[in-house]
Formats: C-alpha cells, structure tokens, sequence
C-alpha cells in the first residue's frame, strides 16, 4: 500500500514542504517500539520499587516470590552489586562538584520513592508483576528533605553521608569575566536614581511525559550483547555501559529503535536499562522490562523545578542596566546525565535579547529525596526566558508603558549583530523589529490593546489579557572545546557517513537519533540537494550502534544545526572523490569538471556524467584513474565553533473571568526565526507541539508530592496533559535569518516553542488582572491560583501602590501561599 | 482459561485466554498486532484505540473476553486493497504526526468522530479527540487532519472524491 505522494516538482528540495518519509508506517501500525519485540526465550522483568522517599533496605525477603508460577529468578540490588554499573552524571559542573553514587539497584538504601529495590524475571510481564508484589521489603525509615528551601538549610539531609544537600555552586559574572559592568554597582545606582524590580519566581517540577513508556530489551546471547532501548541517547549510553560496567566497548550494540518522543526526557541512561542489562547477563537470557505509566511518571527523571531569585535595574527613561539572578535548582535524589547542567545552560539566556551593562547569575543545585531532575525541552533556557520576560513585563507595568516598546527600547537592533552579549556569547543575527512587526499584524495587536481598554473600563468581569514574549535561544549543542572548558565529559560534535550505492541509491548514516523530528524526511532533502540525486532515493539511517556507529545523538535542538552540517560535509566529500573519477571518465581534466544537479559536466561543452553513473563505475572499479581507491564513500565529523541562536515573538491573548479564575486562550500568535528551513512542514510542527508543552506549563502541570514525598500526580488522571479539547489552533509564521555560523544557514527549532510560550501565557494572565492589584501568579495558573490572586490584589492594593515590588528580602516569595493541600512546598519534614 | 472467538482486522481467531487479559495484550501478544499500543494503566491516554464492532473503544479498557463473538479493527487493518483510509492520508498530508505513537490510537478515535458526525466543527473534532493524548503535536495539524479527512470523506460519498484538493490544501497552509 502507498501513500499518495505530492508530485514531484521542480527545483531544490531544501525549503519544500516534503510529507514525511518516516509516516508510512507510523501510521499503519507497522512500528518497531521497543516493546514490540519479542525474541525466543525471552524474559520480562517487573521492578520492585520503594514505597518510602528515604529509607535504609534492612531485609529483602524473596522466597514467596521466587515460588510464584512462571518466576524463574528474583533479584536484589545485593545480587547484582557486582557488575550493575553506575548511572552516571556525565557534567560535574563544578570540580568539586558533590555527587551522590547512584546505583542502578539501591543496595543498603534509597534515596527516593520510585527507587528499584529488586527484579522479578519471569516467563510473562504479567508473572513478573504479579510476583513483584510478594517481594517483601523491610526499610528502615529516615527523614527525608522535600522542600527545596529547606534543602538549603542542611539541617535534614538528602544523603547523610555527604554531609549537604548542596551539589554544587556555579557563577557567572559580567564584571569578573570582563563582558559587563558590575552588577552590584548598577543595582546601586538604580537605588539612588532610577528603577530597581526584586521578584521570586517559581519554576515548577514538570514530567516529560513522552506518550510511548521507556522499554529495553537486553540479547546477551550474541558475540555482541543486543540492547533496544527507548532512548534519545543511544551513542552515550553505549560508552556509558561500558565505562561503568567494564564490558568492553566493542562487545556493546545498542538499537534505538522506533522511539515515542523524547523531549529530554529520555536523555538519559537510566536504572532501568543498567538493571535490564545486569539481569539480562546474568541470567544469559534475553529479557525485556517495559515501565508502566505510573512508573515512567514516578522514575523517569523531571525537569524544571528552581526558585528564582531576579533583581533588575534601570534607569527612568526604561534602560535596563543590571540583572541579577539567583537560582535554587532541585536535582532531586541524584545528579542526572546532564544534571546540574540544565540550570547552567540557563546562565547565557536570562539577558536574552536584550543589551544589558551587568550580568550575574549564580545557581545553588540541591540535593532533595524526590524524583531526579535533568533535561526537559528547552533545558535551561525556558526557566530563564520565562523570568527575564517576566520581569520585562514587570519592568513595562512599572514604567506604564507598552510591554513591547520597553523590550525593544532594550533589545539589539538588527544591525548591530554580530553582537557579543553581557554573558559574552556572540550572536549571529537575527532580526527582532521584523519578526515583532509581523507577530503584531498577525495578532491585530493595536486592536486588541483597543478591546482591553473597553472592557477594562466598562469593567467586564471577564478581562482580557495581552501577553508578549520576545526570546532567543542557543541551539546546537555543542562545540567540544567549549564543553571540555565547562568540565561536560564529552564532546559536541556530530558524524555522518554517505555511502553511494551501485545501484545509485544513497545511505545517510547520521549520528543523531530522531524519535519524532522527521530527520529521514529532511536529511534526505538536504542530501538530494547537494549530490543532485531524487529526494527518494536517499536512505537515511540512524540509532544503531552497529550501523551509525558514532555519533553525539538527538537533544538541545542540535541535530540539524550540528548533525546535518556533518551530513553536508560528508556529501561534499563525496563530490570531491567522484569529481576525478567522473574527470577521468569524461577525458577531461580535474580543473574543467563543474558538478550542477547531480552531474559532473566539462566546461564548455555538452559532456557530463551523472553520481549515479559515477557511483556504478565506481563499484565496478574497472576504470578508475591510477592511485585512486574504488570508493566515494566519505564521512565527516562536524564541531560547531559557536551556538546557534534563532528568536523569536511570541503574542497571547486570553480572556480571564475574575469572578471564578478561569482563563481561557483567545488567541497564540508566534513569528520565530530558525534561520533557514528545510521542510516548513517539520518546523511548524515543532513549534505547535512546544508551544503547547509550554502553554500547558503556564497553565495545567506540575509534579507534586505530598509531605511523605510521595508523588500525587503518579498517572495521567492527575498529571494533566493538555488534550485537544483544552488547546487552540496557533498562528504561525517566520522570519528568516540565515545563521552565520553554519553552511545550511539553520539555527534549530526542536525547543523553541516551549521556551517562549510559557511566559507569553503567564504575561497574559497578569495583564488581564494586573488592574486589580496583581502582579504574578505561581504556574500552573490554576483557576484558584487566579482567582486567589484576585481577592489578595484586590483587598492588598490601593491605588498607586501595585507597582510596588514585593521584596524577597523579607522572606514572603510575591505570590500566593502554596496551599499545602497542592505541593510540598513548605511541608514539614 | 476461557475460550473466544474474535475476528481481527478481518481473520477469525480463536484462542484460550486468562480471563483477566486485556484486549490490548491480547492483540499484542497473542496476535502480534503491535501496530495497538499501551500508553498510559488509567485508560486516559487513548493510545490503546481500536474499533469493537464498528465502534471506538480503548483496548486497554475491555478484557479479551468481552471481545468473544465481535469484531475488532486495528489499525493494522484500517487501509483497505492496498489503500489508506482518509483519514491516514490526512494525517501523513498534515503532518499530524510527530513519533507517531499516539496516532494509530488517533486515527481510530477520528475515524469514530467522523462516524458519528460527517462535518464536525473544530471545537467538536476537539472534543471528539478529548480521550486520546498526543505529547508531540500540540493537536493543531490532528485537527485540521480530521477536517481535511471529513472534506474528502464527504467528497467521496457524494462522489466527486479526488485527492487533490487535499493535498493542495496540506500545501497552502505548509
Ligand atoms: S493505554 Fe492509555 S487509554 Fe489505553
Ligand atoms: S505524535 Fe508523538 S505523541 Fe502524538
């Protein structure tokens, strides 16, 4: 069966809104999720996980266990000391970075609810599961930390024998780096004579909540052990399986087959997959642990979940000369693969757009016996954007002026780039005045400005609100030298290999691994532009070890700012070892040879040869040119020199009834510049779906745990995701601004979407109640969070006070009490 | 044990199953119909979504014997003689799908909504999908996938059927 495919047209494919490869079989079931596969003999594994946030193992009775019909082994941590490897932090931010060992399987003692405690292997999962019931635990309970605030404390203790709760503490600083003035001296100045905003905002714990469940299937029975995992991160977590358990390197092929979304949340390597492994090898069997929902919602690791701490200066007329950020990041029970990095990717972004004279940005990453915290789309950068827009709306209010007037009062003008930022990256280009004059037209803002006003007066109980969130972003993690400068264990770089086929066809084998991204899609555009050859007639590979054996994979928005300019130098090589076998060919020299659309011609005559002409007497090898191998094969390595930076408007109008808190979305307009597009279908996509995650951040999520540090929101009946019902339709629409910094021109898009979003919404919000005496919100903006919101604005301010910052000095965060009913913040220990 | 015969995807089986089995492991494993997938253990995410008799249920949610006597589409055999239903062309057209894991789910839950109702607005495709979760797409092209399959599923029957419209519209938009 096949799709009706759009006829092929002329003309390049990069731009085209190619359908995608990858939806054949995506969408007739003919998938390979992990869990799909079935091998002979093969065992399913249940874990036994604890029930306590922090507990010592005293006893682990498994006999009843063992005994139960179609068992065939129970496994301890103890079981398993030897040989079970380390789930690993691979960016110690700092050298003396603390950091908590962190066992596949908990051994003496577990460090939060969702630890694996033991493994039942049996002959169905359903066996499995059933057994893993009569494993009998006895834990010893211990005090365990929750609050991020009393993390700070010491005074309870995630891992008693580290002494703190403090990993690590990372800084940046414009005056001491020499890329800024000194922040202090600027928030002094603005004390004396100009404006100075202190606010506290609260990043909330997300999950991921990839729609397909982490599943790995382990074959040890090969020459080379088998692994299928549901990972963004195939490449990484081969090294990491072998640094960690001694097998060697070259006896390890990890498979990532299909892969059900990812959003960081399925970069990392997890217990799950050492355990599988561990039980796998030592019962010489194959064996396949597939997580439940709960499960992934418990274990799977988090994101978000900081304490911000801003201080904004300005002068009168609205020039922002100083930001400070003070950041508390959860980590959770350990330190992830990427870890306290996430916070720290954050550190280049607070100043976002903007042309501020001081910079400070220090982040606190702590320890807490909760679910482990790293990357979730955007890493970083959204918790930074989110504040900096924040505050830039703040800043507006405080001023009475239009939110968008004081952002570009401060932002840099389209022809000042390149532009070495207060934080001291240097961005490429871009153009923030068009894609903002754009989003404005698409939005019907001076119109809707218009509306508020009316209804403001006529004192509509339901107000509309206008949000607005200009942003940018660094994409394309990452060049190698600047991560071995911030102490990350591995390069940035990416690899591809084209292999010309006899028979014409070409096979891309790319080092990233898409598990929704549509990179068969746009690697195959890219790759029939450059060597002229059909869009259908590449083959792209990916997310095996054997087969693209090296690569850095899919996160950060990397994969075609840095994975696709590996697949265009690997191409040009390709050109540049066919060019003198097609000379040789043609009886001409080198130098007359012009490779156009696929064909190697002779200048000045009629005379050419196609790849696929090439590629054929290549493999035949009979009439090569002396000394020249029969091979036009190439691969290539690609190391970015610099990030990449796309931007962005993002506008959002909702209407707020403050009679009952309820907000509903009206409007989302956003105008991002990627640099230059591949597949305008692939990137729309991207940006609906991260705008939604975003969107649903501002307004539906958060992981709460209750005061035993239990999670309450452990299934999809109380972590909501947004459904179809609860979303609008989005206007979207780019500027383009080709990066300088990569031969494609594209900058990255994967998170763009959920890094703007988020504050464009809560902006909204605020603006719609902001009358009424409030000035923030605490995410998710819940209809009681708003409506709350109201009463206290309204009783607290009279007029001409509500500009009036809220200072944290005094220890009240500017937002409503977290009611102890939804979240452990503030709960006793 | 118990014994069930059910039809699937147009072949009849007929097996011993645990009377706690659920349909979808049923389909999973014993049938080897993977194309069904498990998303969520609350029954919210849809992912799970088949036809029992013609109409949409979520596999996860009926046991293997409560399928005994009835007939249960996947998927797997939504195409029919080699050639997609609508709404699968609409959704690869519309690139209303990302990693593709919630749309075998998607695509049977739509083609219900457009059973019942042949020319659904927006807010009524929207509240026909409710039940199904997709984390990738943000829902904006499952919608206008479901619009585009109903023009041309309407099209269709009144009989000027043709693809291209379909396609050229994708375009426009993209
Ligand atoms: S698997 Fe989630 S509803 Fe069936
Ligand atoms: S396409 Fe990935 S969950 Fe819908």
């Amino acid at each position: 069966m096949t799709i009706t495919e759009d006829a092929p047209t002329a003309g390049p494919e990069i731009g085209k809104a190619r359908r995608r490869k990858e939806d054949q079989r995506l969408i007739t079931g003919r998938t390979r999720w992990t869990d799909n596969i079935t091998l002979p003999g093969m065992l399913h594994l249940a874990m036994v996980r604890s029930p306590f946030a922090h507990a010592t193992i005293t006893a682990i009775a498994t006999d009843e266990a063992k005994a139960s019909p179609g068992v065939i082994a129970v496994l301890t941590g103890r079981d398993l000391a030897d040989g079970q490897g380390v789930v690993a932090n691979a960016w110690p931010i700092t050298t003396d970075q603390v950091t908590p060992t962190h066992l596949p399987v908990a051994v003496d003692r577990v460090a939060c609810a969702g630890e694996i405690v033991a493994i039942v292997a049996a002959r169905s999962a359903a066996e499995a599961r059933d057994a893993a019931e009569l494993v009998d635990v006895d834990y010893d309970e211990l005090p365990a930390v929750l609050d991020l605030k009393e993390a700070v404390k010491d005074e309870v203790l995630a891992h008693p024998d580290l002494g703190t709760n403090t990993s690590a503490v990372w800084t940046l600083d414009s005056a001491a780096q020499g890329s800024g003035t000194d922040v202090e001296d600027e928030i002094a100045k603005a004390r004396e004579d100009g404006i100075v905003l202190e606010r506290e905002f609260r990043q909330q714990r997300l999950i991921p909540a990839f729609m397909e469940p982490r599943s790995t299937v382990c074959d040890p029975t090969g020459e080379q052990m088998t692994v299928w995992t549901s990972t963004q991160v195939p490449h990484i977590l081969r090294f990491l399986v072998a640094a960690t358990t001694g097998m060697p390197e070259s006896k390890i092929r990890i498979i990532a087959p299909d892969v059900g979304g990812g959003f960081g949340g399925k970069l990392q390597t997890t217990p799950e997959e050492f355990a599988t492994i561990a039980v796998a090898r030592r019962l010489g069997k194959p064996c396949k642990y597939t997580e439940t929902r709960s499960e992934s919602l418990l274990s799977g690791h988090h994101g978000r979940d900081q304490w911000q701490k801003l201080t904004l200066s300005a002068r009168k007329d609205g020039t922002v000369t100083g930001l400070k950020v003070e950041l508390l990041a959860d980590l959770g029970a350990y330190v992830g693969v990427v870890g306290g990095g996430v916070p720290v990717l954050g550190a280049w972004m607070f100043n976002s757009i903007y042309k501020f004279a001081a910079y400070h940005f220090t982040v606190r990453t702590l320890l807490t016996n909760k679910t482990w915290v790293d990357a979730y789309r955007g890493a970083g950068r959204p918790e930074a954007t989110f504040a900096v827009e924040r505050m830039m709306d703040e800043l507006a209010a405080e001023l009475g002026r239009d939110p968008l007037e004081v952002r570009e009062q401060n932002w840099i003008r389209h022809e000042e780039f390149p532009f070495t930022t207060v934080a001291g990256m240097t961005y490429d280009s871009g153009n923030y005045e068009a894609a903002t004059a754009r989003a404005k037209e698409l939005f019907g803002y001076d119109a809707l400005r218009a509306e508020q006003q009316r209804r403001r007066e006529a004192h509509d109980p339901v107000q509309l609100g206008i949000g607005v969130s200009t942003f940018t972003e660094m994409c394309g993690l990452a060049p190698s030298r600047i991560l071995g400068a911030l102490n990350y264990g591995a390069g940035g770089w990416e690899s591809a290999s084209i292999r010309m086929l006899a028979t014409g066809k070409v096979e891309v084998l790319t080092g990233t691994s898409p598990h929704g991204q549509g990179h068969e899609t746009a690697w195959s555009q890219i790759v029939a532009d450059r060597l002229g050859v059909p869009f259908e007639d590449v083959e792209v590979l990916h997310g095996d070890s054997q087969i693209s054996s090296k690569g850095m994979d899919t996160y950060g928005s990397r994969s075609l700012v840095v994975g696709a300019e590996a697949v265009v130098r690997a191409a040009d090589r390709v050109i540049d070892k066919a060019r003198p076998i097609a000379a040789h060919l043609l009886e001409a020299s080198v130098d007359d040879i012009e490779f156009t659309a696929g064909r190697f011609g002779v200048k000045g005559t009629d005379k050419g040869i196609t790849m696929a002409e090439v590629a054929l007497a290549t493999w035949t090898g009979h009439n090569l040119p002396d000394g020249v191998e029969p091979s036009i094969d190439a691969d290539a390595t690609f190391d970015p020199d610099n990030f990449s930076f796309p931007h962005g408007t993002h506008l959002c109008a909702v209407e707020v009834d403050t009679e009952t808190g309820k907000t509903t979305m009206r409007s989302y307009v956003c105008v991002d510049d990627v640099g230059t597009i591949i597949n305008p279908l692939i990137v729309e996509g991207q940006v609906h779906g991260g705008v939604v995650q975003g969107i649903a951040q501002a307004l539906w999520e958060g992981a709460e745990f209750d005061e035993q540090g239990t999670l309450v929101t452990g299934s999809f009946v109380d972590y909501t995701l947004p459904t179809s019902a609860d979303t609008i339709s989005l206007v979207t629409d780019h500027t383009v601004s080709p990066s300088t910094y990569t031969a494609l021109g594209t900058k990255g898009v994967g998170e763009a979407g959920a890094i703007a979003s988020t504050p464009a919404v809560v902006n909204a919000i605020v603006d719609a109640v902001r009358h009424l005496g409030v000035s923030d919100i605490t995410m998710p903006c819940t209809p009681e969070r708003v409506w709350k919101a109201i009463q206290v604005g309204s009783a607290g301010a009279t007029e001409g006070e509500r500009g009036a910052a809220a200072h944290f000095d005094d220890g009240a965060p500017n937002q409503d009490s977290p009611q102890p009913s939804d979240t452990t913040e503030g709960g006793a220990q | 044990m118990t014994r069930i015969h059910v039809t699937v995807d147009g072949v009849a089986y007929s097996d011993e199953v645990e009377p706690r089995t659920l349909l979808v492991h049923y389909l999973r494993q014993s049938l080897g119909k993977t194309g069904t997938v498990v998303g969520c253990d609350t029954s919210n995410c849809g992912a799970c979504t088949v036809h029992l008799d013609g109409v949409s249920v979520k596999s996860c949610n009926v046991l293997a014997v409560q399928a005994d006597g009835h007939e249960v589409t996947t998927i797997e055999g939504l195409a029919e003689d080699g050639q997609l239903h609508p709404v699968q062309q609409a959704f690869h057209e519309c690139h209303a799908l990302q990693c593709g894991y919630c749309t075998p789910g998607m695509i049977m839950q739509a083609c219900d909504v457009l059973k019942d109702n042949p020319d659904p607005t927006e807010a009524e495709i929207r509240e026909g999908l409710e039940g199904n979760l997709c984390r990738c797409t943000g829902y904006h092209n499952i919608v206008k996938a479901v619009q585009q399959a109903a023009g041309q599923m309407r099209s269709a029957s009144s009989g000027s059927g043709e693809t291209a419209d379909a396609t050229e519209a994708a375009e426009v938009s993209a």
